[in-house]
């Protein structure tokens, strides 16, 4: 098998462990059981198979000449080599099964396997959307329970369940936005968007569009205020608001925000990825929120990050709900569970938007959601608020004096904590230290974000982590940070354990290679 | 010809009724690698502050703004296959965008050198 090198992110010589690390070599360039895996267009050759199919049967030609006339070019492998071939990948992979996912603002908290036990019930796995409702009251009635939790954790008398992740659902609470102002006859052209909020807001916001302006943020990481209130107009829509903020802290202005945009005409989405640090503390609907977005694949542990689809259901206030999307589910009087659709909203939700997606939302996601906040219940979810903030400010506090905690001495941090590279010598920055974790073995944190400060590194390390877990993390953080410190020059080339060394991410985006091509003519473009 | 600064780090080259814009030496320093820019197209109308181009680096995408008002003349089309240059020659090569100003008294707005300097200086 010949493993093209050129193009590739690292050469393979470049790869091996270094030979003064331990002397020697390997003939193959593998590391004991860490295989370099080629592409699998690299493997096998397209006349093998992992199947014997029949002979094609002679059929007319109507194709009028349009018939493909080049081989396709699919690799062909033995199910053996498939089956290796996507094991050896996946175990040069992190995942959170594998190990402390440190990210900040993404909450990679670990998947409970009673969610998978219930998703994989056959009354929940087996059913089809279109199936007649009285075949599916099971998967009806958890889609209303899990609303109905969803509206008592928020204190929002409304929500829309089919967003099928956070930036859906954020463009789900500005649709509304904008079709409850247009019914007012107030059509808006511009929303706020603080520094500290997630950058797929701006985003949300200008796609369904609106004009899009920043409001900074004050010494302390917060929302300025008087900043926000001395913009507020009759042009505003709304404001899109992170809360938990993504410097990872509390906006305690929330309330006297909430009240000036509604003072000014204008209605308030809140970014709600950061719910898992007040969940069971603080309901959003207290706060004069009128949409926000909750991500199940976050605060109510259903897998995300490659594991899984999201799911981002929407709550609103009084004065949005009437414009929600369809379908959601009620219950008649004999107690059967059925989908408001747009042939039954017209006597009692005839306002809405329209659809977010074609179906119910994500079921699957749905059904591990209610299951951890079942297992949980309304004690246990309080914890896992406390345990979350409670784990990030433990990792803040035992940092803080090798690392530049830029708001640490604000008080304490909400779910996550922030730190930067001030400090670091020899030219060493962020990046390096993000690298020097992989050598430690752990996925790195979220760095140069948030974007309000320097050098950025987010860590948020959710209530799924044991003391010990966290303890361990904090070492690794500590002695590689330590390094940085010091100015320590193999850190700059840091990852050396990895499967691949550091990547050259520059010229990744650059001149991205994004389609396979045969070894000739793969070299000749690669002149 | 007179070169002016903004707080969002950009350079305004005026040369009569033509200014030249680009981002300064320490914006591309603060970016990192430049991956990608977006130009804004040859005849748009820009107003002072509004967004002009993005400029992509290997840590963030950024706004460029407009600095002053005016309408777009030339665009450099040589970031689209080298956007290096600005990395290179953040103040020269790797200008962004031309303009026909249209309000010359927004210059009044904007740094000379030396208090750009001493601005950067105190970040």
């Amino acid at each position: 098998m010949n493993m093209l090198t050129k193009g590739r992110p690292t050469k393979q010589e470049e790869n091996l462990i270094m030979p003064d690390q331990t002397g020697t070599q390997t003939d193959t360039g593998n590391r004991a059981l860490m295989v370099d895996e080629p592409l699998i267009f690299e493997r096998g050759s397209a006349d093998r198979s992992g199947i014997d199919l029949p002979e094609a049967p002679a059929v007319e030609n109507r194709l009028g000449g349009l018939d493909r006339s080049t081989d396709i070019g699919l690799p062909g492998l033995s199910e053996a080599e498939t089956v290796r071939h996507y094991t050896r990948l996946s175990r040069q992979n992190y995942a959170i099964d594998v190990g402390l996912f440190p990210l900040g603002s993404c909450t990679m908290k670990h998947n409970p396997r009673l969610n998978e036990k219930m998703a994989r019930l056959k009354g929940f796995a087996d059913i089809h959307p279109l199936q007649p409702m009285e075949s599916v009251q099971g998967a009806l009635q958890t889609i209303y329970e899990l609303a109905d939790w969803l509206k008592k954790l928020t204190g929002m008398p409304a929500v829309a369940m089919s967003p099928k992740a956070g930036a859906h659902g954020e463009l789900c609470g500005i649709l509304a936005i904008r079709s409850a102002l247009e019914a007012r006859g107030d059509a808006r052209e511009v929303i706020l968007v603080p520094e500290s909020a997630h950058g797929t807001n701006p985003a949300t916001a200008a796609f369904a569009g609106y004009k899009v302006e920043d409001i900074p943020a004050n010494d302390a990481g917060r929302v300025d205020l008087e900043a926000l209130k001395a913009r507020l107009g009759p042009d505003v829509a709304g404001v899109m608001i992170t809360n938990p903020n993504t410097c990872g802290l509390f906006e305690p202005d929330m309330k006297a925000i909430s009240d000036a945009v509604h003072e000014a005409g204008g209605l308030v989405y809140c970014d709600g990825a950061n719910f898992n640090a007040i969940v069971g503390r603080v309901r959003p609907g207290d706060l004069g929120v009128d949409a926000m977005h909750i991500n199940l694949h976050k605060t109510f542990s259903t897998p995300h990050g490659g594991g899984g689809p999201g799911s981002g259901p929407v709550v609103f206030s009084e004065a949005l709900a009437p414009y929600a999307p369809l379908p959601f589910v009620e219950i008649n009087e004999e107690g059967h569970y059925f989908l408001v659709e747009e042939e039954t909203a017209e006597d009692h939700h005839e306002s809405s938007f329209g659809r977010m997606v074609a179906f119910h939302g994500q079921m699957g996601m749905f059904t591990r959601a209610l299951t951890y906040m079942l297992s949980h219940g309304a004690d246990g979810l309080k914890q896992v608020s406390e345990d979350a903030v409670l784990n990030a400010n433990y990792i803040l506090r035992q940092l803080e004096d090798i690392l530049d905690a830029p708001f640490a001495h604000s008080g304490p941090c909400m779910h996550e904590a922030l730190f930067s590279d001030k400090g670091f010598s020899n030219e060493l920055s962020t990046l390096d230290l993000a690298k020097g974790m992989i050598d430690e073995g752990y996925h790195p944190m979220t760095m140069y974000f948030p974007l309000v400060v320097h050098g950025a590194m987010l860590v948020e390390p959710t209530e799924t982590e044991s003391k010990a877990a966290i303890d361990e993390f904090i070492g690794a953080f500590r002695s590689v940070a330590k390094r940085a410190k010091a100015g320590d020059e193999a850190l700059k080339t840091a990852p050396h354990h990895a499967p691949r060394r550091r990547l050259d991410e520059t010229l990744a985006a650059r001149k991205p290679i994004l389609v396979w091509k045969e070894p000739e003519e793969f070299a000749e473009a690669a002149e | 010809m007179s070169r002016y600064f903004t707080e969002e780090h950009e350079w305004v080259d005026v040369e009569g009724d033509t200014a030249t814009v680009g981002i300064t030496e320490y914006a591309q320093e603060q970016l990192g690698d430049i991956v990608f820019v977006e130009t804004p197209d040859v005849g748009s109308e820009l107003s002072q502050g509004d967004d002009a181009a993005v400029v992509e680096s290997v840590k963030a995408a950024s706004d460029v703004y407009a600095a002053v008002s005016g309408e777009v003349i030339e665009v450099n089309e040589a970031l689209e296959e080298e956007p290096a240059l600005v990395n290179s020659s953040a103040e020269e090569d790797g200008w962004f965008f031309r303009l026909t100003l249209s309000d010359k008294d927004e210059l009044s707005d904007l740094m000379d050198e030396k208090a750009y300097k001493a601005f950067v200086d105190n970040l």
